[in-house]
């Protein structure tokens, strides 16, 4: 097959097909497209200002890698007068962690940026190898999303740094607003699309620079300027609905690669319709309750497969709908939500953490909680009741529910 | 490993392939192989993206676990393949006809960060 020309400079072999836009591009131009629209993200926002610290959310994985790599570069280019610096969280799991840990030192030295480490054996006084040596390796991923969220907000505070920015890419976003969609779960998915998330009750504000990155992208980004990055499964259980989001995004991905994009306009546009009290509420665990959903996104992944003949049945199906469309009306969004009670309108109060004064709406947050229970040696069911829909396994009963629907699918 | 095809032609072509993004984990954690094949099939055909696929889940990967590389007979959705550097889909896809001194590159997406 002879070579094709790249579409931007029409000189060099094409090496890269865009999925947002097909476009075929060269490596060089690939590479300084990619970094530019991170640029028009950061700028179109205003993520910044001049002398800012930030502290990149690094694991040593791909994305947060390609995040502290752009990062770099658009400072120097641009000019942005920022202060730089890597952030890890370790959470001591023995032959995942160290292994990754090793990369972003290698990372802090090639991006000339400092790096701090911040374990859940200090801040904890448990390593997540003896979380699951307890309570097993069932629903450990709760206990280490909560202890990494605070953790990432602790290591910050630490250095005095009020902003965190975090390698979610497009697909990351993408998932999230299945999930929710899946869960009916409004003020996370409003609350997920978001590229800042900061909550008034924290100091410390969280955004997304990559996060309308493809993944792919972002991957042979990695690839193409052979930066250094690390990938690994995190060897404890994986979470089972969250790979089957992946699954599906992934799968629509493949038959119409617009599809991730798509779907994170589709989560803003459902999120700027989502009424203020209902998106602010239930952030107990403040800033982090929309990065909660993301921040377990490199967690597990492998599970639920499904065929891709269902994908092209939904796709036939979507064309159908296509056709009818131009015969309905427009719905508007009902004035009051029926059926069901909303649950999540009711109010919270933020306040502090009466054990270790970290931000929450109940007297003691959650990561407190989950100790008190690991501390007493207590097992795992205790925990769900009394936290409320801010827990992230509130809706394990569905992620329960949708297991076995595919386990009885396949 | 040591390919073993035994066409009563001695014509093969060589190849090199690699599993990164954490693909490497399915193949006996090695990123590098080089794979031997047969220069023609025995209809007469080159080699495909398709043959080698079905060669590598055959004879090289010795994980139980294939429904993480191949899905339906193809690649996993989520996996990116490089034919010397390029998109498949510049290629031809599973249909390219491998050349001697060919490099692909499976790299998974679907591992964390």
């Amino acid at each position: 097959m002879a070579p094709t020309a790249c579409f931007n400079c029409k000189e060099a072999r094409a090496v890269i097909i865009r999925p947002k836009n097909r476009h075929k591009l060269c490596r060089a131009c690939f590479i300084e497209i990619f970094e530019t629209e991170v640029h028009e993200t950061i700028t179109g926002a205003n993520l910044f200002f001049r002398g800012e610290r930030v502290a990149i959310g690094a694991s040593g994985g791909k994305d947060s890698t390609v995040l502290a790599a752009v990062l770099k570069t658009l400072n120097e280019r641009y000019d942005y007068g920022l202060n730089l610096v890597l952030l890890s969280i370790d959470e001591g799991i023995r032959g995942y962690r160290d292994d990754s840990l090793e990369t972003v030192k290698r990372n802090a030295q090639q991006y000339e940026m400092p790096l701090t480490i911040v374990g859940y054996g200090e801040l904890y006084g448990w390593t997540m190898d003896q979380v699951v040596e307890q309570i097993g390796k069932k629903g450990n991923c709760t206990y280490c999303g909560v202890f990494r969220r605070q953790a990432l907000d602790r290591g910050a505070a630490r250095l005095g740094i009020q902003h965190v920015v975090t390698g979610h890419n497009a697909d990351d976003v993408a998932e999230t607003v299945m999930m929710n969609l899946l869960r009916g779960d409004l003020p996370r998915l409003s609350r997920g699309t978001s590229i800042v998330t900061a909550s008034g009750g924290s100091d410390i504000k969280r955004s997304k620079p990559l996060k309308y990155a493809y993944e792919k992208e972002i991957v042979l980004y990695a690839h193409h300027r052979q930066l250094d990055y690390f990938t690994t499964e995190c060897i404890y259980s994986p979470e089972a609905f969250r790979g089957s989001a992946r699954t599906l995004v992934k799968d629509l991905e493949k038959i119409r690669p617009s599809s991730i994009l798509d779907i994170v306009k589709s989560g803003e546009d459902m999120a700027a319709l989502v009424p203020r009290e209902v998106s602010q509420s239930g952030k107990s665990c403040k800033s982090s309750a929309a990065v909660e959903e993301e921040a377990t996104g490199g967690c597990g992944s492998q599970n639920g497969r499904t065929s891709g003949g269902e994908m092209a049945a939904m796709e036939q199906q979507l064309a159908e709908n296509e056709a009818a469309e131009s015969h309905e009306t427009e719905i508007q969004l009902p004035k009051k939500v029926n059926g069901r009670a909303p649950k999540v309108v009711k109010a919270q109060t933020l306040g502090h953490c009466e054990r270790c004064g970290y931000i929450s709406s109940q007297p003691i947050c959650k990561a407190c909680t989950l100790l008190e229970g690991l501390n007493r040696n207590r097992p795992k069911t205790a925990i769900e009741v009394g936290i409320g829909m801010e827990d992230e396994e509130g809706s394990s009963t569905l992620a329960r529910q949708m297991e076995q629907a595919q386990l009885t699918n396949s | 490993m040591a390919d073993s095809t035994n066409g009563n032609s001695a014509a093969t072509i060589s190849i090199t392939v690699e599993f990164t993004g954490g693909l490497e984990i399915l193949f006996s954690n090695e990123r590098e192989h080089t794979i031997t094949l047969p220069a023609r099939l025995s209809d007469g055909s080159q080699p495909t993206i398709s043959y080698l696929l079905q060669h590598l889940v055959e004879h090289v990967m010795k994980d139980d676990r294939k429904g993480l590389f191949i899905m339906e007979d193809n690649v996993r959705p989520g996996i990116l393949v490089l034919i010397n550097d390029a998109d498949w889909e510049l290629e031809g896809e599973e249909n390219y006809e491998l050349q001697q001194g060919d490099n692909i590159v499976f790299v998974s997406t679907l591992h964390g960060g």
